[in-house]
Formats: C-alpha cells, sequence, structure tokens
C-alpha cells in the first residue's frame, strides 16, 4: 500500500510547479525505495527504464527539416494560406482554422502555428475583424472583444491536441508505446495508436466546430443587445478600437505584401 | 536487414554533433551544461544498445540518467542566439517557394507510412528489409533523411551544416521538457517494478468487484482527466493511471484492445489539459498573448468542448475497445 506515496509525490511535485525533471527524478526513487528495491537495484531500473524507451525521443530527428523549412518561411507560408479566408465570418473562419490546425497537425507539422506563431498575429486579428463586419463596422464591445479572443485561442489548442495524436510520431504517442513495449513486454506499433486518435479527432472537429458556429448566432445576438443598449455605439471601447485596427492592419499589408 | 539500433546510434550521433556546437557557441550563457546534457543524451543511445542486449551493466546508465536529471532539473541548460533568418527575409523566402515549402513536411508522414505498410512486407534471402517489431520507427527515421534531402534539393540548400544548425535551434528553445516523455516512461517501469500496479489492482478489484466494465472505463478516462487538472500534464498522469487501472483491469482482465484503450485515455488527458490553469503554456501563455483581461478566458471556452469530447472519449473505449 505504502508504493502508493510515490504517485503521491508525482501528484504534489507537479501541482506544485517543481522541475518536472527533478519530480520524476524523486518520484521514482522514492517509489523504489518504498517498493524494497536496493539503490543499486533503482539505478538498474533507470538505466533499463531509459534503454528500452529510447523510442519515445526519436521524434528529434525531424528537427533538422523543420528547422529547414522553418528558417525558409514555412509560417509565414502557412499564414499567407490562411490570409485567404478573410471573407468569412467569425464562427466559420475559426472552424476552417481549426480543420487546418487539425490537419497540419495530424501530418506533424505541430509548430507551424501556435499562439505566438499565428493566433496573436494572425488568427485573432482576423476573428476580431469578421465580428467587427458584423457590428455594421463598429469598435467591439470589450466583453464581447475577450470572447472572440478567447475563442481564436481555444480553436488553437482543440485542434492541435486532437490533431497531433493522428500523427505516429509525436511524444504522446511514443511515450505509450515506449511505456508499454518496456513495461509489459508486448508489442504495440505507433500506427496502430495513431489510427485509433481520429475518432476522437472528429468528435473534436464536430464538436468544437458546432461551438463555433453558433458563436456567431451568440455573437449577433450580443452585438444587436449593447447597440440597443447604449444607441450612440461604443464610446467606453474607443481606446481599445484603436489597437485591434492596428493589429489588422499590420497583418493586411503583411499579407499583401507576400501576395505580390 | 535494417536494425533499430542503427536508428538509435543516428539520433545519438545527431545530439552529440549538436552538443559539439553547443560547446563552442558563445552565445549561449550556459554552453558547458547545454553541451553536457545533450551529449550525454547522445552517449547514453549508444551505450543503451549494449544495457539491451544485456552485455553491459544498466546500473552506469540509471547514473547517467540522473546526472541529466539534476543537468536540466537545475538549470543548468540556456539557448544561444541562433545563426538564423529574420522576419522580413522569411517572408520574402516564403514568397518565393510558396507551396514547395510544404513538401518535404508532408514527405515524412508518407514516408513512414509507406515503410510501416509496405517495405515491412520486403524480404532479401528470407530476412525481412526492415527489423520485425521497428517498422514504423525505422520508417519515421527514414523519413526524415528523405525529407531533409527532398528540402535541401528544393530549397537549393547544399551546406549540411544548415539544417543541423536550425535542429540545433528547435533542440535547444524545447530544452530539457523534449527528455520528460522518455523520463516519464521510465517512470512508469519504476512503478511497475516496485509493485504499484498490483496494490492499486488490488484496491480497484476491491471497489469494482465482478469486472464491470463501463465504471472501469469511466474510472481509467475521468481519472486520466481529472488526474491532468491536477497536475497539468495528460503525459505524467499516463503511466501512473495505465499501471493501475488501464492495463491490469480493461487490457489484461477485460481483454479490451490495447492500441484503443491506450490511445483514447492518453486524449481524455487532453480533455483535462483543456481546463486547467496548470497547463500555463497551452492556456495562460496564450491569453497573456492576446492581452486578455481575463487570464482564464480560454479555459472557459474550452470547458464545454473539453466535457463532451471526454463523453466520446468514453464511448469510444466502451463500444469499440472491446
Amino acid at each position: 500500500m505504502i508504493v502508493l506515496l510515490g504517485v503521491l509525490v508525482v501528484i504534489l511535485g507537479f501541482a506544485t510547479r517543481r522541475n518536472p525533471l527533478l519530480v520524476v527524478g524523486v518520484a521514482g526513487i522514492v517509489t523504489g525505495l518504498l517498493g524494497k528495491l536496493s539503490p543499486v537495484e533503482i539505478l538498474r531500473t533507470f538505466g533499463e527504464g531509459f534503454a528500452s524507451s529510447r523510442s519515445v525521443t526519436i521524434f528529434a530527428i525531424t528537427l533538422p527539416v523543420i528547422g529547414l523549412l522553418e528558417r525558409n518561411g514555412l509560417q509565414q507560408q502557412a499564414r499567407t494560406l490562411i490570409g485567404k479566408l478573410s471573407k468569412l465570418t467569425t464562427g466559420r473562419f475559426l472552424t476552417l482554422y481549426l480543420l487546418l490546425r487539425q490537419l497540419t497537425a495530424a501530418v506533424g507539422l505541430q509548430t507551424i502555428a501556435g499562439p505566438a506563431q499565428s493566433v496573436r498575429p494572425m488568427i485573432s486579428p482576423m476573428a476580431e475583424a469578421a465580428a467587427e463586419r458584423t457590428n455594421r463596422g463598429r469598435p467591439l464591445p470589450e466583453r464581447v472583444r475577450e470572447r472572440v479572443r478567447s475563442h481564436a485561442a481555444a480553436a488553437d489548442t482543440v485542434g492541435l491536441f486532437f490533431g497531433e495524436d493522428c500523427f505516429l510520431a509525436i511524444g504522446s504517442i511514443l511515450l505509450i508505446t515506449g511505456f508499454v513495449n518496456s513495461t509489459y513486454h508486448t508489442h504495440l506499433e505507433p500506427l496502430q495508436l495513431a489510427l485509433w486518435a481520429i475518432p476522437s479527432a472528429v468528435c473534436a472537429f464536430l464538436v468544437h466546430g458546432a461551438r463555433l458556429l453558433r458563436l456567431d448566432r451568440g455573437l449577433e445576438r450580443e452585438l444587436a443587445a449593447v447597440r440597443a443598449e447604449s444607441g450612440t455605439g461604443a464610446g467606453a471601447s474607443r481606446s481599445d478600437a484603436g489597437d485591434t485596427g492596428d493589429a489588422d492592419g499590420v497583418s493586411d499589408t503583411e499579407v499583401g505584401g507576400q501576395r505580390s | 536487414m535494417i536494425r533499430s539500433e542503427w536508428f538509435f546510434w543516428l539520433v545519438g550521433a545527431v545530439f552529440l554533433v549538436m552538443a559539439a556546437q553547443m560547446l563552442f557557441d558563445r552565445s549561449n550563457p550556459k554552453r558547458f551544461g547545454s553541451a553536457a546534457f545533450w551529449g550525454l543524451i547522445g552517449a547514453c543511445f549508444f551505450y543503451s544498445t549494449w544495457v539491451v542486449q544485456k552485455t553491459a551493466p544498466a546500473e552506469p546508465l540509471g547514473v547517467a540518467v540522473l546526472v541529466m536529471i539534476c543537468i536540466g532539473g537545475f538549470h543548468f541548460t540556456g539557448r544561444g542566439t541562433p545563426r538564423t533568418t529574420g522576419p522580413e527575409e522569411r517572408t520574402a523566402l516564403a514568397a518565393r517557394f510558396g507551396n514547395k515549402l510544404f513538401v518535404p513536411a508532408l514527405t515524412i508522414p508518407l514516408v513512414a507510412v509507406v515503410c510501416a505498410a509496405g517495405v515491412a512486407k520486403w524480404r532479401i534471402g528470407g530476412t525481412p528489409v526492415l527489423e520485425k517489431g521497428s517498422e514504423t520507427i525505422l520508417g519515421l527515421g527514414i523519413g526524415a533523411i528523405v525529407a531533409l534531402g527532398v528540402g535541401m534539393w528544393v530549397l537549393r540548400e547544399r551546406r549540411p551544416s544548415v539544417p543541423v544548425h536550425a535542429g540545433r535551434g528547435l533542440l535547444e528553445s524545447m530544452g530539457w521538457a523534449l527528455l520528460l516523455p522518455q523520463l516519464l516512461a521510465v517512470l512508469g517501469t519504476i512503478f511497475q517494478t516496485a509493485g504499484l500496479g498490483d496494490q492499486v489492482r488490488r484496491i480497484v478489484e476491491h471497489v469494482l468487484p465482478d469486472g464491470q466494465r463501463f465504471p472501469a472505463v469511466v474510472l481509467y478516462c475521468v481519472g486520466m482527466a481529472l488526474l491532468t487538472v491536477v497536475m497539468g500534464n495528460a503525459f505524467a498522469a499516463f503511466p501512473v493511471l495505465t499501471a493501475a487501472i488501464g492495463w491490469p483491469v480493461l487490457v489484461e482482465q477485460m481483454h479490451g484492445d490495447a492500441a484503443a484503450v491506450l490511445a483514447v485515455g492518453m486524449l481524455a488527458g487532453f480533455c483535462g489539459t483543456l481546463c486547467t490553469p496548470m497547463a500555463a503554456n497551452f492556456n495562460l501563455v496564450p491569453a497573456t498573448l492576446l492581452e486578455l483581461k481575463d487570464r482564464y478566458g480560454p479555459i472557459k471556452v474550452q470547458i464545454p468542448t473539453a466535457a463532451a469530447l471526454l463523453g466520446c472519449n468514453i464511448a469510444i473505449v466502451y463500444f469499440f475497445a472491446f
């Protein structure tokens, strides 16, 4: 029963934000000692575990080619492609972005987009611009803008999480095969696991996509209510409006520059 | 026959070459720590071959792993300023190469799948071309090498040092986190060796008598999600709950399909990641980047999706894994 304290070390370590490597090291040693392994046996287990789970870290072999593509403008090219979607409504635009994020992550392009690479410079400004069109060109009230931005970030994260596991060389898939094959002396292929991630990925697109499409109606209703309330327009959010306009302008010129 | 060990040596060699570059990179304030960390990993990839064959003792490797944990855990690794292209240059390059940039990236999964599905059946004089049981991993390695060749051809890059430098930049920016999944797999092995799985199985059998399948599936999936919410990391929750419920109860006792149970179990953990501020880089960093007043804005938006998907994952395991 006392071996369970090893799990407690992991939970407490991660929950109190200690360095994960140290948490793993301490939890391994503590669990081993509680399980009545001698110090030499613990070292041997660490060694044998490392040797038989090397397959988890082999995705590092793809870094040179991904690095080469990124220094030649891979992320910029992805943004150019997304920029062509600028005529859609907020919900439809984010649904398409969700799909693109899932598909690219599923073929191993997880770093092509992300909060810093695409959401801030591109996705969030474009989603806001679309919402402003819904608002007849007027700046968005604070609450609505927060909601649109939150949805932009969420579409990216959901797309990544429920796309990347369909790629066979991702950390989580290799962790499953590495752990199971070395611990239970069985044989699982990464490809089998990646295929089993597809049903959940489809569910994720249907569930989150449907919510994003409903977002359009929600935004319309909320914006109509705000317009009816204030009558003269949102004076309070004028200062933020300039900020949004700038961000949008930047991305527009960038896209234009890339096309020419 | 192409052996998986050769591929591990190639990965080890890549780490060693990058470690050597780090050693002489004066722009990295922690160049000695970084070089030691990645050099040690590279060397361990070679030494492990003999540990797996049981011709060398595993204890020195265990010591090396603990040294790596200390170097990474006490922040002795750092990153240099990579010699790379700027944003304007990249925009110009993207305009020049266009969608050709995607070709090398798509080569990796394509070659990997071809190897796993097609080349795996090839034989020369009765021996398979690819080592049996490692076809996907070898496919990934071959895919990465082919993609590098394709990439250098498409981008007209003749210097092999350029992709190595670019890859090292990515390696340094990921830092010690790159080793975390493997160490969690090691931790899972230690849990099992120390008898943790048996302990928890006894408790689970006590709580869930006569092998009821639905409560066991719910316990595994919801457990993955909740433990991930607490720890902020589905990878860390995976060895714990798989050693406890996933493997002994769902796979061994109830004869569930291992690939389905474990793959979907991990995704149930991802549902937890969507809901927790503990996963700061996924949930709080975007809020900061987007200058949101409500730091939990993205989490609030993600919770309904996460709840629905947790239900989907439970249903997938329950209906299709048995």
